[in-house]
This record gives C-alpha cells, structure tokens and sequence, in this order.
C-alpha cells in the first residue's frame, strides 16, 4: 500500500506547529497503524529526517498511551479500537490520512503528536480513590456485592485513561473520563462512602484544568476504545445535581 | 457544596440551562395550546386573551418570571459557549465526527436565531408597532385590554413574509427542542442508557413535532385556507 | 573477590520465619519517617504499591517513570488474575498449597523462605484490593469468583475478567494519587533513571532524565527502590511495551548490584504467531484461555487442509496426550516447549508453519456462546482485531513468545540487593519464580513486595544503617561523577553519526537471541551468540543514527540508549545460560533432556541461584553462588502427567 499521510509536526512545547504531507511506502495491510508509522519514520531517520514522535507502549490496547486523531476521529474509524490496534486493512491504497494530536487545551502539545495528559492525574488525585491505607482492609468477603453492581463497576473501570473523549468532544470536555472513575467507585460498597466528597473534589479539578463542558453530543462514547457508556455521565450529574 | 460554587461548576452551568429548559418548554406548549384556541373562533381565543389580561399584576409577575428563566438559559449557554470554546483553542483541520447530530452541532446557531424572533415577535403583537394592527389592539368602543387578538393574529398573518419568518421561526425552535428536549434528560441525570436509544429520544422529537406543526398551523390555515378572512373583513368594515 | 551472600533467611520454622522476622526488625519512629526520602523507581505493581505504602507510612517518597503517567505501567497489561490461598472454592487449597505449588512450578531454583512469605501474604493482598475498590469477578451471590489456571489443580485466581492487571495496577494507582495529593509522594513521570549514584558503598541517589525537557537532574536519598519490571525486551519482540528495557538495573549491576539468573525466561505458550517483519511486538493471549480451549496439531505432517476440515481423528491434542493428569494446564514452559516439539516436527500450522490451534469448539458446544463470550469476549474480540479471523468459528492460532523474566537482581529476604540500600521489587528482582513462573503469580508477587515487604524491610534497613541527620546533598562528587558518565553516554550515541535506525539493531539483536537464547538452548548456539554480540555491539557504536538532540522530547534517543545496555546485557543472559549445564524450568539446554523430551534438572550440581558480577567492560563477570536448599518441598522430577 502506498498512503499520503497530512501530519501534525511541532517541534517543541512552545514551538508553531503545521500538518505536513509525508508519503507512506511499502506498507502492509497487517501492520498496526503505529506499525504502519513505524515504517514510515524508519524511511524518515534511514533520510536523516528527525521521525514523527507519536506516544505508544503496550501495543495491546491497554495501556492507554496511545492516541492520534485519524482523519478527524480519535483512535481512527474502528470501533471500540485503540490505534495501536488499529490495522492498515481499516484503509484503502492510495488513501490520504490525516493525523492530528488531541486538541484540548488542558492536553498541550510536547512534540508532534505528543501530548501532555498530566491534567487527568491531577483529576485523580483531586480525590479518585478510596482512603484506606495498606493493612486494614477486613477479609474480602466480608461483604457482598451484587454481581451486577460489581458488573457495573468494572464496565466504568475499564476506562484506559488516553484522553480519546476529550478529544473528540466537540466541547472539548472531560466528562466520560471523570464519570468512569466516579461510576467505578460509586457502584461499589467500598467506595460509596466518600462518594460525595469525591464527587465534589474531581468535578471541581475537571473545571479548573480548563476541560469543557458537556453538551450531550455523546462523541466521547462513540470513539471510546473500551465503549464505556455515556449513562456514566448521566449519573454523575444526576448526584453532582443532588448533593 | 454551596449553591453558588454549584451552578458556576460545568455541570451546574448544564443543570441552569436543562431547568430553565424545561420551564421554556412548558412557556412554548402552554403559548401554543393558547393560539390554537384560534380554531375554536374569535369569541374563545379573545376570551382567553381577556382572561390573561384580567390576570393584571399576577400578569407581569408570571412576564417577569418567564424573563429570568430565558436570561438565565441564555445566561447558560454563554457560559457554554466561551468554555467549549476555551476548551480547544487549536481547531481540527480535519474535523470528524461519529454520531453527534446536527441539532446538537447547532444549539448555540438555532438558539440565537429563535431568540432574534421572540424579540421581533414581542414587538410585533405585544408592542405593536404597525398601525393597522395597533387599531386591532385597542379597538373603538372595546373595553381597554380587550384586544381583538383574534383579527390581530389574522391580520399579521395576511402578509406572506411574516408567515414564512413566523414557520421559519418554529422550524429553528423544533430543531433546537429536538437537541434540547432530550438531552436536559441526561444533564438531569435522568437518562439510563447513554447513547443507546432511549425512549427520551422519542418523547423530544415527538415534542418538538408537535410545536412545529401546531404553531404553523396557525400561519397555514390563515395564508392558505382562509381563516378568519370574513370576520376580519367584518371587523375592518365595522369600524 | 565475589560476593558473600546471605540471603538473610530468619530462623525458626517456616511458617513462622515471616511473623517472627516482622517483630525483629527495626522500626522508625513515626515522627522520624518524614526525615527519610526514599527513591522508588517503576510505577507499577511494585513500584506504585511500595510507594503508596511508604507514603501512608509518613516517608517522603519520590517516585520516576517512563511513561507519561504511573498509572500506565506494563503490569496493566497482565489479563489472567491472581492467586491467593483464600480457598474460597473449598477445594483443599492452603498457604502451604500455594507455597508448594510455587516452588514445584519454579522447578526448585527459588528460595523456599520467600516463597513461603509470598503465599502467606497473598490473601492479604486480596483483602487490600477489594478495600481499594477492585471489581473483582463475582458470583451471584455476592461473593468473589475465582478460576484455575496452569501449574496448578485448585481454583484459586481471582480475576476482573480479561483485565486483572489493569484493574489490580489501577488500585494502586489510586493509591498513590492519594498519596500524591497528601504531599507524601512527588511523582516524576516522564523521567528515566539512567544511573544509580553510590555514595560509601551505599545506594543515595540516582541521576535521570526528564524525557519532555531533555535535562539530566540528579536526585538524593537516603535508600532507593527498584521496581523497573523485566527485560524481555533483549529479544525485540515480546509481550512486553514498547518501552520496557534494562536500564535502570543494568546500571545498578554495573554500579555493583548482582545479576541472578538472567538467563531464566519465560516463553508464553499461548501468543498470537509473527505474521511477518514488520511485526513491532506480540500479543498475549491469557493463559486462562487453556482452561476451555484444547490445543491441537494434525496428526499429519503439513497438513494444510482449514482446521475445521480436519475430523476429530486425524487430530493430535498433544498435551492432553503426554501430560494426562494436567492436560491442557500443564505450567507455561511444558506448554511453550510442547508447541516448539510439534512444530520443530512438522505439524505447525498457519502461514509460517509456526503455531498451533487453540480451539474453543466444545467449550462452546459444551457451556454455550453466551458462557464463552463472558469469560474471554474481551481476548476473542482482541484476537480478531489483529489477525482478522473469528476464533467463535475457527480456533484460535498461537505460538510461544517471550513474556516474563524471572532472573533479575539479586536480593536477600529483605529484598535488599548486594549494594546496601538498594532494594528491588517485583519482576525487576529475582527472588520467588524459580525458573519458571506460575500463571497469576507475578501479579501476587508485585503487591506483596510493594505493599506488604518492602515497608517493613525498607523501615529496618533505615533505623539500623541510615542517620536521617547526615544527608549527602546531590553536589556530592558521587552525583557529578555519575551525571558526567550519563551525559557522556549521550553524547557519545549523538554523535555516531552512522546510518541504520535503533530499531534496526534491536531488531538484529533480539533475533540471534530468539535463536540462539530462546525456547531452546544449546551449548554450540550460545558461543555462537556470545561471539555475535560484540560484533553487533561494535556496530551499533559505529553505524547507529540518532536523530535530533540531546534536549527535548527525542524518542530516538531514549531507545538508542536501552538498546545499548540490551547490547551488553544479552551477552550476561548467554553467559549465564551457557553455565547453567542443566534443563530447568524455562531455560531449556538441549544437552539436558530425557528421552521424552522433558527438562533434565542437575540438582546435585546446580542447586543453586547464579549472581554475576561487573567487572568492569571487557572483563568476565564473576559468578557467585547462592546455594538452595529444600526442607519442605521435596526435591523430585516435575512430572505434569
């Protein structure tokens, strides 16, 4: 396959940034699509040209490190896919491919298609965890939990964290990732207890990080790469509203 | 939390603009319901206006009540705006989506053109400005505040070109609603489904129909069937 | 001179070593704790779990990692689950079960002492996860669910369905955050430790590179913790990230720390096979999957026909067949080399000839699709993604690719290295696998070093040996020393000035491992390696390129940099393995089979664990010997069948 890729190069944090056109050679409908730019970076370097940085790790659609705007859609056309799972089969030969970073202002660029997430640590430490310290946890089946809520619970916590609904919100809001790690919490006995609390504190952090607000376009849901539900939302504003 | 922090966080801003929604909501069946008395002739649609009228102060308190709640919408969606805006200061240049709407894209768009017609609109049949009209307002020998409101709808609606800005108007308004009427639903935290349809879904299209169509009907039927042409040729020739 | 070691083992009867050695250690009064900084790098099980602990406790704590946040360590991708001796099933399990099951599976080449703590700390482990909001599978009545898994024949895994890594990781993330907030913590992500600074002997600092601004920072402590995962990546692909690599403690071994067993690995039976060159990394597939799914070959050689094609009698389910009691469970490395056997032997299947099928056909005849999407529909959809096939109607392709590395630095019970003040944690430390470890252990093993070992140990190692007045400040010529080696290093790779990407070495380097060090190894293959290397070595230092500069965000670089320590510790790997005259667990020497094909372990004279030691470049590392002894499992030929 050969592919005309439109860029987003940006040498530094500070630096103007512009989409560039690179030409994509030699490569395989198998690839990955960070396989596919790993190819075409190993073209880059082999020319003495700095590659295109783009951030990656697990390559198995965990880690949540990878991320790219693929023709205007977060991890690309697949559905429920990270783009490190994403396959060149998803294209067609000849196809001109557009890749951006994610647009937001609480993700500022560091170099190219590198971003700086930092912004949904500080969420998290606002307050997204149970307070309990090593060593006084009771037996773990003390108490019970309604497979169902335990069900709940995990199809939030399946959030990868790689900033997609951000992303792809045209509010460039946080309001999937910030309702997943409530929802998580809040379907559990053991987190139900500072749920308002926390509520409070990661809704405030959102806010201050300079992430939008949601206006219901349900986009986040759509790329999700782990489809968690946008009904996470839906329930943070309804105790957000109550408490 | 305190009530002030609450309403200036995102999602309190969202919760001001679904409530003063719906109270709008209410405003916009409760106003239709009113007009479509029209068909049911002059004596029961002037006869609901006098009752209004009769209302006095209750009146300007209800007028002012209904004024809060559009600022306080309109207040909201500002509010929404510059952060959304604020939010993702470098744009695309290849944007996509998957599954917003339309409407949805356009809810600031359709929420300022409908509100540009509410103030026409008040100033049209409320301050009355036209002078043919202003003799339908106040006719001779009526007691004050009882409007001939009936010929004043027939009569405005004669001109062509206010009754295609009047359904013009009305589709924006059912777009608007088709997004909003929905989505206050998950911004309340009443939707259970996420994007998943819902029967929420069905109930906004469903409103938002209904005002499309009852409000047009009114414009329609005198532009094109002929409502009220005798009696307002009876009125004008009385005088 | 070689190392005199004493792995510290406490006294007394097994199971009491831990609880008495618990009360003999040295505490810090809880005043004092925050006078004591503490350096932790790795964000994962171990390194995110020790910190959070050590943060709770009142230390100040500082923790670095590579990746842009803590919570995206590797360990989030480990999908089976994790064991603990609950015995909420009620199937025999016990803490001695567990222990014995460990040692056995690990093929006699763990210390029986640790593994002992292990099991006896994994239930708390259990305990804590749920506290922190772990979403556990469950069971309708409420309570939790577990599986069984290969290595052993009770149920005792836990598991959040294909993703207990990731949730486990993310608890202690959660913690940590919270930690972070309270100001116990400072957290460094973006950062990379590139040495270890030795002040007397002792572990005080390490220097680093922030990997946004390309500035190399020196940071001071009174002990350091190294919990920086494994080094599977000397092979190019395995299932480890991208960025997994050796660094931080092949530096520590260069500064002095002893290298156990490095040429123990594990090769995971069921991966999804190469397809072709430009393949970046491969892909697990949960062992889990053996507990529904038969593994098969034709019976056939080159049989090409599709696999549904094939009836039932033509096909040979081999581990069912050789290992009858096991079956299909038997441990990873019986399970990688059984594929290797049949594929070696002509029955491979696939494109490449290098795979076999894994086949989930009665399970779903058996329990429904409906059962089979609950417990894999995650791995089902994943497999699909890659190879573009439905394992629901055509079984499953797999092949054997590297996955963990039990060797690692050497530590003591205390999880104490041979530099004082240098502890390490989970997989980046040798201690509890053996030479081979179990499905769902390296999760167990992650949290109860960072959770339950290292704030005991960490505590008493600072009240016997650390004076919280005397602080050696980062402008010590230790820190200058080592900062001028970093920044050296870089400059040196800056300015090669060749032609060829890092990838290209790297690819090159894990190739010959693959071949020469892999599943299989031979005494010929390895001088073949150990002589191959340095030539690689020699060439990546002449012909490498490394684009852009020292400062700033340079992805080139910080790879340039690991593969040139992959570079010489893959020859440490080959030395070891050529040493090690003996099959056992996952390092396999053909030499030492029996007539079956079955690892041929030399307990009489390789009882022991292998800690080398730098001598400088160029100079033969020396072996030291740590001897094991087995009081409580006894000594036998492994036998799965």
């Amino acid at each position: 396959m050969e592919l005309t890729l439109h860029v987003w190069r940006q040498a530094g944090p500070d630096q103007p940034g512009r989409m560039e056109i690179i030409r994509a050679t030699g490569i395989s409908e198998d690839m990955s699509f960070l396989e596919m730019l790993d190819k075409v970076n190993d073209d880059l370097i082999r020319d003495g040209v700095e590659p295109i940085h783009f951030d990656h790790d697990c390559r198995e659609g965990i880690c949540g490190t990878c991320s790219l705007m693929i023709n205007g859609i977060a991890h690309g056309p697949e559905e429920g896919t990270t783009t490190c799972q994403l396959h060149m089969r998803s294209f067609q030969d000849g196809d001109s491919i557009y890749i951006e970073p994610w647009r937001s202002r609480a993700f500022p660029v560091i170099k190219d298609l590198v971003v700086d997430r930092s912004a949904f640590d500080r969420i998290m430490q606002a307050g997204g965890y149970v307070s309990i310290n090593v060593g006084a946890a009771p037996d773990a089946n003390s108490i019970p939990v309604p497979k169902e809520d335990a069900d709940l619970a995990f199809d939030a916590a399946a959030c990868i964290g790689c900033g997609a609904c951000v992303a792809s919100c045209p509010n460039g809001s946080a309001m999937l990732f910030v309702s997943a790690k409530i929802g998580h919490l809040a379907h559990l006995p053991q987190g139900r207890v500072e749920h308002e609390r926390r509520l409070r504190a990661m809704v405030a952090q959102m806010d201050k990080e300079g992430f939008g607000p949601c206006s219901n376009h349900f986009e986040c849901e759509a790329v999700c790469p782990k489809e968690i539900s946008a009904r996470f939302i839906g329930e943070m504003n309804r105790d957000f509203i109550r408490c | 939390m305190s009530l002030t922090s609450k309403l200036t966080s995102s999602i309190g801003a969202k919760a001001v603009m679904a409530v003063s929604g719906v109270l709008l909501m209410l405003f916009v069946l409760g106003h239709m319901l009113g007009n479509l008395q029209i068909f049911l002739g002059p004596e029961q649609l002037n006869s609901y206006a006098a009752h209004l009228q009769g209302l006095g102060p209750l009146l300007w308190l209800i007028r002012l009540f209904l004024l809060a709640v559009l600022a306080a919408h309109v207040l909201a969606a500002i509010k929404v705006w510059r952060d959304s805006a604020a939010a993702r200061p470098i744009p695309y240049s290849h944007p996509g989506s998957v599954q917003t709407t339309f409407a949805a894209r356009t809810m600031l768009l359709s929420g300022a053109l409908v509100l540009a017609f509410l103030i026409w609109h008040l100033v049209h049949f409320t301050v009355v400005n036209d002078p043919a009209l202003a003799a339908l307002k106040h006719p001779e020998g009526a007691e004050p505040h009882h409007p001939d409101v009936y010929a004043m709808v027939v009569a405005g609606f004669s001109h062509g070109g206010v009754s295609l800005l009047y359904i013009l108007a009305q589709i924006l308004l059912g777009l608007h609603l088709s997004h909003g009427a929905a989505s206050l639903f998950q911004t309340l935290g009443l939707r259970r489904t996420g994007k998943a349809p819902s029967r929420v879904d069905l109930f906004a299209k469903a409103f938002a129909g209904l005002i499309v169509v009852g409000n047009c009907s009114i414009p329609i039927a005198v532009l094109l069937f002929g409502l009220g042409e005798d009696y307002l040729f009876s009125v004008l020739h009385a005088q | 001179m070689a190392y005199q070691l004493d792995a510290k083992i406490p006294a007394g009867p097994i199971q009491e070593k831990w609880t008495n050695h618990r009360f003999n250690l040295k505490l810090v009064n809880p005043a004092n704790k925050r006078k004591f900084k503490i350096i932790v790098v790795g964000s994962g099980l171990a390194g995110g779990a020790a910190a959070a602990s050590l943060g709770e406790l009142g230390y100040n704590v500082e923790c670095f990692c590579y990746q842009d946040s803590p919570r995206r360590a590797h360990s989030i991708a480990a999908q089976g689950g994790i064991n603990a001796a609950k015995n909420y099933p009620n199937d025999g399990d016990s803490i001695w079960r567990l222990f014995y099951d460990t040692v056995k599976g690990g093929d006699y080449r763990a210390r029986e002492a640790n593994v002992y703590r292990l099991a006896e700390v994994s239930n708390n482990i259990i305990d804590q996860c749920v506290a922190q909001g772990v979403p556990f599978a469950r069971e309708y009545g409420g309570l939790l669910d577990n599986r069984s898994f290969g290595g052993a024949q009770v149920s005792r895994t836990f598991y959040a369905r294909g993703q207990t890594g990731q949730q486990l990781l993310l608890g202690a993330y959660q913690s940590l955050s919270r930690q972070i907030a309270r100001g116990t913590v400072k957290m460094f992500p973006r950062s990379e430790m590139l040495d270890l600074v030795l002040v007397d002997g002792h572990a005080r600092g390490i220097i680093v590179r922030d990997l946004v601004t390309g500035e190399i920072r020196r940071h001071a402590a009174d002990a350091v913790i190294l919990a920086t995962g494994g080094y599977g990546n000397v092979f190019y692909l395995s299932t480890n990230a991208m960025g997994c690599n050796v660094t931080a403690a092949y530096r520590a071994y260069r500064r002095g720390a002893g290298f156990a067993n490095p040429c123990f690995t594990q090769i995971h039976p069921t991966c999804i096979p190469v397809s072709s060159d430009h393949q970046s990394k491969l892909t697990l597939m949960s062992e889990s999957l053996r507990n529904d799914g038969r593994v098969w070959v034709p019976k056939k050689k080159g049989d090409k026909r599709p696999p549904n094609e094939i009836p039932e009698d033509e096909r040979d389910y081999y581990l069912e067949r050789r290992y009858p009691s096991f079956g299909n469970l038997v441990p990873r490395d019986v399970a990688s080399r059984a594929a290797k056997e049949r594929c070696d032997a002509g029955h491979g299947v696939g494109a490449t000839g290098l795979a076999v099928y894994l086949d989930f056909s009665d399970a779903i005849q058996r329990l429904g699709r409906d059962v089979i999407e609950a417990r894999y529909g995650n791995l089902f959809q994943m497999y699909e993604k890659i190879t573009a096939e439905d394992p629901y109607q055509v079984p499953m392709r797999i092949y054997p690719a590297v996955h963990y590395t039990m060797g690692g630095l050497w530590v003591d019970y205390n999880l104490q290295s041979t530099i004082p003040g240098l502890f390490v944690g989970g997989e980046a430390n040798f201690s509890d696998h053996g030479a081979n470890r179990l499905g769902a252990s390296a999760l167990m093993q992650g949290l109860a070093d960072g959770y339950f070992v290292l704030p005991y140990t960490l505590g008493d190692y600072l009240a016997r040996e650390a004076d919280m007045n005397v602080k050696v400040g980062t402008d010590h010529e230790a820190f200058a020393a080592a900062e001028r080696e970093v920044r050296d290093k870089i400059e040196r790779l800056m300015a090669v000035g060749g032609k060829e990407p890092v990838e290209s070495f790297h690819k090159r380097l894990g190739r010959l491992m693959w071949d020469y060090c892999g599943m299989a190894r031979n005494a010929e293959g390895l001088q073949k390696a150990l002589a191959e290397i340095p030539k690689l070595r020699e060439e990546f230092w002449a012909e490498v390129r490394v684009t852009g500069g020292p400062d700033g965000l340079n992805a080139e670089l910080e790879k340039a940099g690991r593969v040139a320590d992959f570079l010489e510790f893959a020859e440490l790997m080959c030395r070891d393995a050529l040493h090690r005259e003996e099959s056992c667990g996952g390092h396999f020497r053909e030499e030492h089979q029996t007539e079956e094909g079955e690892a041929k372990r030399d307990d009489e004279n390789f009882s022991y664990v292998a800690v080398w030691e730098f001598k400088g470049d160029g100079e033969e590392p020396e072996l030291s010997k740590e001897p094991l002894t087995f009081e409580h499992v006894p000594l036998t030929t492994r036998s799965y069948k």
